[in-house]
């Protein structure tokens, strides 16, 4: 067993499948093709499933890939097979509220192009070579919005707290539906 | 029609008024960096073209060599800007561009002053991104810095140091190794995720120090890890000190097993799971160790959160299949989760239900599996077949309904894996149940009336050969088989005509039929099903001539091949057509240990339509060719085995010698490999000198010096013995390794006129009777043994006396006898006390071997051993128990 939980990719893809921003921490995939044939049967087999609310998880060729979505938007985080599947989604939950943070509570692909420096840095500040750097949605997106562009003035008015609320009812509204 | 285009073209239009990305070109993009150069700089802009470079990175565009190095410098220059934004994606696109060594340099200053900037952000990244690039010669210098940051009071700089030598300690141990207290301090950070990283750098300087490890986890399990990602490593350490400090089963006390099970009550379910799975894994696992892991896991698999249900009943899946009792409980449960939105999660229930399920409730799971088949993927499909197929075994007499719904889900839709794993199902049932027979050979004939893939076809043709004549009523099978000469591509048609030929060579009843059909065949519009038809006419003697004699007509149709088929390839492309026939004794039997990537996949053996191991010959090949180009060994005749090669020397030691001995039927020749590993010798005339007087039936009869040894370019010398006729003479020898030792000048390379006399000392070797053993395998073991005929057989027991384990045992056994595991045999399942085993080969004498070994193993690790030796010849099953007794 790895001994230090690894992740092995982080997949931010639209309605199609196609990349909005992907970043991959492990050498599983060394070409180009082998990632978007990992990202197609990630895709095709994903996409039909609502995880709207709640992450969902599933298996493909030995790595454990769990995912989250919006209307146009699916988060992926994977990892090896005998990771511990909490560890996965506690990643999985701390990058989507943190984009959500980030486009206040705008997640969609528009929003996430618009403001693609964000994503990056974002997963940047999530995980580093594949080791888990930080996993609190408020402190990532802190970490990003403070040296962020002209969106980080805008943030701070709003603050963290405050924003971190309106996910929260948010995420409380979609519950009760 | 129009309608639905010019709605296609308006949403094409939407993206395109939408997405800032749109037409985005390399070129332009690589133009418009040029703005970084710029004496005004413009941070807003640079960001955005910093951007568009990282997005088309991600895309999969990839910059010419030429090109990233004229972006890297041009991003060099942004350091300049103090705006903040700005520098964060410096720091992104600098790691992105991974720069060379000498580029580095222009950036590392900058880098630096951010490393001690007053802001956390700047310190944080730039360690992260210094260190990424960085190598060993820079470390030093920044060394100071990063030893501050990893005790720094802010968790970003603390967390960006410790993660940054994690991956240091890769490629620079040594200096990270220095770094013990600052991140022993860090530890107990009072920042969750410090900790984390702290805790995960500590233990991987301390890895190699099993007592140091130890030490850690003691001291940690009694304070408090707060972070759940530290706990979670804490486990994980926990287990690994549990592993290998192995238990105390006198007691019955396990080390840090309390500490275990109060992780069960941790608040966060990271750290619930993480140690519910521990303990599940433990080697040796006790029931009542099991019982709280099980209990958390059990109430994780109703959670609202599918993550949760997956994880505890993937763990659950693999708790049954070696302590299925401890999972009944939560059988219930598991039977609510066949209905789960989340089919993986539907399918690990329902294979671990049929894993636990005892024979009353077979037939409701079957009913309950069956409305679930319809609705999940193939893969999830081949899985619960396998699962069913087990199932079967463990419950034969519910074979009916098992064998029924294996039958159903042929008919259906299905890829091809798909479909061989049932129809492997199906034979394996039949192999193994006899009551099943009938039925299962029926529904195979059934499937190839309608299949598609002529593997399959062939496969189940070639079954139907062997096992439908010895059925009550074979006559009924003729229809299926003939209908597939009428009606199949040429393949399967060539197989068919086989399979018509075994019916006829066994029910004599039949025979005039089948040469009816048979004939027919001779029109067919192949060559190779004419070929057949035609062989199989002759052979049966339906061509009015006298057919061979019975038993020889069903040796050539049933008997298995007796020589690996890579081998048999391989002579057969080195043949020459010429005046003398093919001749297939001469293919060497040896079976050659199997590639690497054989050996990574245990778990995939061919399981039901079994093929014998391929595998490749040339190192057999290699030592023939070589040997018999020896004017002094070429008298000895065929060779028949040659060992793997055996060390004789310690590693890096002076001169390194192993040894390969090659076995004839009168002689063994001794060759040893020899390397001089020192640069200011030469060595000339190498011998071995063999003491034989511990090996009283061997006497030395030639010997082949090697006339010269340089440094680093190894060379072969020889010894030949003489031996009694084909007798497994056993013994053991002391060598000397003799040389004249010359001076050699490094710096010309010439060596010294005169050199001295010098002997070396090696370690003993010794001639064992595995070495007359070749390693043959047979594809079918039941078949063999069962033709080889209980004549020669020869039983008995023996103890084995206190083992490790019963793996152990048996892989001491097999090594003892060098014989060939068949069908997978050799791998003992964890946990089990009894284990049959069944292996074959050749002994010296061209004499064939088949051992059947049944192993049981009780409480204080006895181990007894029952051995059933079936062979050619009397003597050398006697001689197999010998060698046990013996040894």
């Amino acid at each position: 067993m790895e001994i230090c939980p690894l992740i092995k990719n982080i997949l931010l893809l639209d309605s199609e499948g196609k990349h909005v921003a992907v970043k991959y921490y492990s050498d599983d995939w060394p070409t180009n093709s082998a990632k978007l044939a990992f990202e197609k049967s990630v895709f095709t087999k994903t996409s039909k499933t609502n995880a709207r609310t709640e992450a969902e998880i599933t298996m493909i060729d030995n790595y454990i890939i769990v995912y989250k979505c919006t209307e146009d938007l699916y988060f992926y985080v994977t990892g090896g097979d005998d990771e511990n599947e909490l560890i996965l989604a506690s990643v999985l939950q701390g990058f989507f509220d943190a984009v959500a943070l980030l486009l206040r509570d705008n997640v969609s692909k528009i929003a996430a192009l618009e403001s693609l420096d964000l994503i990056f840095c974002c997963i940047d500040e999530i995980v580093d070579r594949g080791i888990i750097l930080e996993t609190e949605a408020s402190v990532i997106a802190g970490k990003v919005a403070s040296n962020g562009l002209e969106s980080a003035s805008s943030l701070t008015e709003q603050t963290i707290t405050q924003a971190l609320a309106t996910a929260r009812e948010h995420l409380a509204r979609s519950l009760l539906k | 029609m129009a309608q639905p285009l010019a709605k296609k073209d308006d949403d094409r239009d939407d993206e395109a008024e939408y997405s800032p990305f749109t037409g985005i070109e390399k070129g332009a993009v690589l133009q418009e960096a040029r703005v970084f150069n710029d004496p005004q700089l413009d941070p807003r802009r640079c960001s955005q073209v910093i951007t568009k470079l990282l997005y088309l990175l991600n895309q999969g565009e990839t910059f010419t060599k030429v090109e990233a190095t004229e972006v890297f410098f041009a991003v060099t220059k942004l350091f300049q800007s103090k705006d903040i934004g700005l520098r964060r994606m410096v720091y992104l696109i600098i790691k992105e561009l991974s720069p060379s060594a000498d580029e580095v340099i222009i950036v590392t200053s900058s880098l630096m002053k951010d490393m001690n900037s007053k802001s956390d952000m700047y310190r944080a990244n730039a360690i992260r991104v210094l260190c990424r690039i960085t190598d060993g010669t820079l470390l030093t210098q920044i060394e100071r810095y990063l030893k501050q940051a990893i005790v720094d009071k802010n968790p970003v700089v603390a967390s960006a140091a410790l993660v940054s030598g994690i991956h240091l300690l890769q490629t620079n141990p040594e200096i990270v190794k220095r770094w013990s207290n600052e991140v022993q301090e860090a530890v107990q950070s009072r920042a969750a995720l410090v900790q984390f990283h702290a805790l995960a750098l500590l233990h991987q300087i301390r890895q190699n120090d099993r007592l140091a490890v130890s030490k850690l986890v003691t001291s940690l399990t009694r304070g408090t890890v707060r972070s759940p990602l530290a706990q979670c490593l804490l486990i994980r350490y926990t287990s690994q000190v549990i592993r290998e400090s192995g238990q105390n089963t006198q007691t019955g006390e396990r080390p840090f097993y309390d500490f275990l099970e109060s992780c069960l009550r941790h608040k966060a379910e990271m750290v619930i799971f993480e140690a519910a799975r521990a303990i599940t894994e433990l080697s040796g696992v006790t029931s009542r160790e099991l019982t709280p892991a099980i209990t958390v896991l059990q109430l994780f698999l109703s959670s609202s959160k599918p993550v949760l249900r997956f994880a505890a009943v993937r763990t659950l899946n693999k708790v049954a299949m070696t302590h299925p009792m401890a999972v009944t409980n939560c059988n219930i449960d598991m039977e609510s989760l066949i209905s789960d939105q989340n089919r993986s999660i539907a399918t690990l229930a329902i294979t671990t239900l049929l894993k636990t399920g005892n024979e009353s409730s077979v037939d409701r799971l079957m009913k309950q599996i069956t409305n679930f088949m319809s609705d999940i993927a193939d893969e999830f499909k081949i899985v619960v077949v396998e699962a069913i197929r087990s199932l079967c075994l463990k419950f034969p007499l519910k074979y009916r309904t098992l064998m029924n719904f294996l039958s159903n889900i042929l008919r259906e839709e299905g890829g091809f894996e798909y479909k061989k794993a049932i129809v492997d199902s199906i034979v394996i049932l039949i192999r193994d149940i006899p009551d099943a027979k009938e039925s299962g050979l029926f529904h195979l004939c059934e499937f190839i009336e309608d299949c598609e893939f002529t593997y399959l076809s062939s496969q189940i043709l070639h079954f139907l050969g062997n096992e439908g004549p010895k059925t009550s009523d074979p006559s009924k099978y003729i229809r299926y088989i003939y209908n597939r000469v009428i009606l199949e591509n040429a393949t399967v048609r060539a197989n068919a005509v086989s399979t018509l030929a075994k019916f006829g060579a066994v029910v004599d009843s039949l025979k005039p039929r089948i040469f009816v059909l048979l004939r027919r065949c001779l029109f067919d519009s192949d060559d190779e099903v004419r070929d057949r038809a035609t062989l199989y006419l002759n052979t049966l003697g339906g061509d009015g001539s006298v057919g061979e004699t019975d038993k020889d007509v069903k040796d050539f149709l049933f008997g298995s091949l007796d020589v690996p088929l890579a081998n048999l390839e391989t002579s057969l492309k080195n043949y020459e057509p010429s005046e003398e026939p093919f001749d297939i004794d001469a293919v060497p039997k040896e079976v050659k240990s199997q590639p690497l990537a054989e050996k990574k996949a245990p778990g995939k053996k061919p399981t039901g339509l079994d093929a014998p191991p391929i595998v490749p010959t040339s190192t057999i090949d290699a030592y023939e060719k070589l040997l018999s180009s020896i004017p002094e060994f070429s008298g000895f005749g065929q060779l028949f085995k040659s060992s793997a090669p055996v060390e004789l020397t310690e590693p890096e030691t002076e001169y390194s010698v192993n040894v390969v001995k090659h076995i004839y039927d009168e002689n063994v020749v001794f060759q040893f490999n020899c390397t001089n590993t020192i640069p200011e010798q030469l060595l000339e005339n190498v011998t071995v000198l063999m003491d034989a007087t511990e090996a009283e039936e061997f006497s030395e009869v030639a010997s082949k010096p090697l006339r010269s040894l340089p440094y680093d370019s190894p060379g072969q010398t020889f010894v030949a013995f003489e031996k009694p006729v084909g007798s497994p003479a056993v013994g053991k020898f002391s060598n000397m390794l003799k040389f004249i030792v010359k001076e050699v000048d490094t710096s010309t390379g010439e060596a010294e006129e005169d050199g001295v006399e010098d002997e070396y000392q090696l370690e003993d070797l010794e001639v064992v009777h595995a070495d007359y053993m070749l390693k043959v395998g047979v594809s079918n073991f039941r078949n063999a043994w069962e033709s080889m005929g209980p004549d020669n057989e020869r039983v008995d027991e023996y103890g084995l006396g206190v083992r490790e384990s019963l793996a152990e045992a048996v892989n001491a056994v097999i090594n003892i006898l060098g014989l060939q595991p068949c069908e997978g045999t050799e791998v003992v399942p964890s946990n089990s006390r009894s284990h049959s085993c069944l292996l074959s080969g050749v002994y010296i004498g061209n004499v064939k071997v088949l051992v059947r070994l049944s192993f049981g193993i009780d409480g204080p690790k006895q181990v007894a051993m029952k051995l059933a030796v079936r062979s050619e010849d009397q003597a050398v099953s006697d001689a197999i128990h010998e060698i046990i007794a013996s040894g």
